[in-house]
């Protein structure tokens, strides 16, 4: 068997009384699309947040490519190559699509403007996003220029998406990046999701909706009580026993229960 | 502006704007460095306080005999430390910038006064007092080095503020601080920088100040701190951080010009121009509420 993309083992993470991770493993396989499911609070956001650099869990470790890694910041993460889309998106509202794209990542103009004058390539940046935006087929945004506070709900979704997308060299990581999209433009985050895989690289997929995990996961992670209780094929488990095992109406042990690939 | 002009026949007179632009070089060049603390949702109560300790060191370091190129580079250190001050603490133990700066403010108040000894500092020296001195004429305005520089400041921090990624961050951290962040942003470490190149402004702002009245007073500038806010947000950059420009600083600062010495040519005791740039923040501040109010 090859080694995980990323795994994590015994994670924890406290927040005063709360303890948002008790302990979670994770193993994301390569070239995989694993859904992460769990109900609201499980932990799901903050597991996440562990495996791209945005906290730093109290306990455990977390391996790329078999290595153990620690991520002290977002920037060491994406340096990785692991692109988030975080479920608050983590966008700018007063800077326009083209600048959120690049944010943090700015692109100078080469030669002694670009690096004594540090000056940046606003043209290249742009076209760029605009490319980007094409080839997602993202059409309902008209203008790169346009500022992202005045985007839908929707459409602020689909530049998080596009930038992860965009930038993504190894792991992509989406946390509910369709819960605000209507179901053209969730087929379409879909549609990226697998365009992302033949690409090769591994996708986790933070989803509340059972139909679409059914669709596009390899594998489902059910979260439960900040750890992972299960994981299991979506051809060898029902829709409902996928939610029994969230629920905990169901454990992983029962007789009832669908083949666990992890031992819990 | 057109009811100074109405009520003093000379207020639209040529040499009294290059008067009136002269005036607010200082304000100005506060205003600039409050703007980047104010993009990044901060506020600086301490920067005319700094300052006024930076004419201090500066005229006293010439009066000791020191040479006027040292007692600048000295000048220039004491306010960028002072900057970096106030932004470690802000950054590195995440204290909120008010309670920091109005500390900072109160400190630095009272070390200017001690360093002072009690008295005021004539400034004689020649480098000291070459930005209140004309430069040339343009047309029949008349130029000093001091514009000149106000010039340059302002177009070299529009260039870093909008065409280099350092700005964009500035902006973004003023957005959120958390987004910032999740982009990979190094959101402490740009905050710091804002709050360091803000005391080197203020250093900037010492010396125009000796060029303007060649005096160090530990009791000058007394509402510099609040003019400078002034200007900021009548220049429309909100106080929630991460919108506005350099530009309308501008435009702000000359507004808070125009009115005081307006006001003082119309006769008006300069407590009722308090009350006047009062007011005028007060309704500036609420239009930024209203207005970002409807945008959310
Ligand atoms: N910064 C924080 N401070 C305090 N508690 C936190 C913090 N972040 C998360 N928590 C707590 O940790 C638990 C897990 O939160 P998390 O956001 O990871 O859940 P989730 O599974 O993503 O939920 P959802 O499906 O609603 O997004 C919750 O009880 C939450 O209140
Ligand atoms: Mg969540």
């Amino acid at each position: 068997m090859t080694t995980p993309a990323l795994q994590a083992r015994g994670l924890v993470k406290r927040y005063g009384q709360v303890t948002a991770i008790d302990g979670a493993d994770f193993d994301l396989d390569a070239g995989e699309v694993l859904a992460v499911v769990g109900d609201n609070g499980a932990g799901k956001s903050s597991l996440i947040k562990a495996l791209s650099g945005a906290l730093i869990p109290d306990e455990g470790t977390v391996l790329l490519d078999g290595v153990e890694t620690h991520f002290h910041s977002p920037l060491d993460a994406r340096h990785a190559g692991i692109e988030t889309v975080h479920q608050t998106l983590a966008l700018a509202p007063a800077m326009d699509i083209a600048t959120n794209l690049f944010l943090g990542r700015e692109v100078r103009r080469t030669g002694p403007l670009g690096s004594v004058f540090r000056l940046l390539d606003r043209n290249a940046m742009r076209s760029q996003a605009q490319d980007q935006l094409d080839a997602l087929g993202i059409e309902t945004v008209q203008h790169i220029g346009q500022l992202v506070e005045t985007l839908s709900g929707g459409q602020r979704q689909a530049v998080a998406v596009a930038r992860a997308a965009m930038f993504g060299s190894k792991i992509v990581i989406m946390d509910e990046p369709t819960a605000a999209l209507g179901v053209k433009e969730s087929g379409q985050v879909l549609d990226l999701i697998r365009r992302i895989r033949d690409r090769g690289l591994p996708v986790v997929l933070i989803s509340h909706d059972m139909p679409q995990v059914f669709e596009i996961a390899d594998r489902i992670h059910v979260h439960r009580l900040g750890r992972r209780t299960a994981v299991v094929r979506p051809a060898d488990a029902s829709m409902s026993q996928v939610v029994s095992l969230m629920t905990g109406a169901l454990r992983p042990g029962d007789p009832d229960a669908p083949p666990n690939l992890v031992d819990s | 502006m057109i009811v100074f002009s109405a009520t003093t026949s000379t207020f639209l007179t040529v040499d009294n704007l290059s008067l009136v632009v002269q005036q607010s070089l200082v304000v100005a060049t506060l205003a600039l460095g409050q703007t980047l603390i104010v993009l990044t949702g901060g506020i600086d109560l301490a920067n005319a306080a700094i300052m006024v300790l930076g004419t201090m060191v500066l005229a006293r370091l010439v009066i000791n005999g020191s040479n006027s190129v040292v007692a600048l580079i000295a000048g220039f250190l004491v306010c960028a430390a002072l900057g970096a001050i106030s932004g470690g603490l802000v950054t590195m133990l995440n204290l909120p910038p008010f309670i920091v700066t109005l500390g900072m403010l109160t400190v630095i108040l009272a070390a200017g006064r001690l360093y002072s000894e009690g008295n005021s500092y004539p400034v004689t020296d020649n480098l000291l007092g070459i930005l209140g001195q004309g430069g040339y004429l343009f047309g029949q305005i008349k130029v000093t080095h001091g514009m000149t520089l106000a010039v340059v400041m302002f177009a070299v921090t529009w260039y870093a503020l909008t065409r280099t990624a350092w700005g964009r961050h500035v902006y973004a951290l003023g957005n959120d601080p958390e987004a910032a962040r999740l982009t990979g942003i190094r959101v402490g470490r740009t905050r710091f920088s804002v709050y360091l190149v803000a005391g080197v402004i203020y250093a900037f702002a010492a010396w125009q100040a000796l060029g303007r009245i060649p005096n160090a007073d530990p009791n000058a500038f007394q509402t510099g701190n609040l003019d400078s806010i002034t200007a900021v947000v009548i220049g429309g950059t909100s106080l929630f951080g991460g919108r506005g420009s350099v530009m309308g600083t501008v435009v702000g600062a000359l507004i808070v010009a125009v009115l005081r010495s307006g006001l003082t040519q119309a006769g008006i005791d300069s407590l009722y121009q308090d009350v006047a740039t009062g007011v005028l923040v007060i309704a500036a501040v609420a239009f930024d509420q209203v207005v970002r109010r409807r945008s959310r």
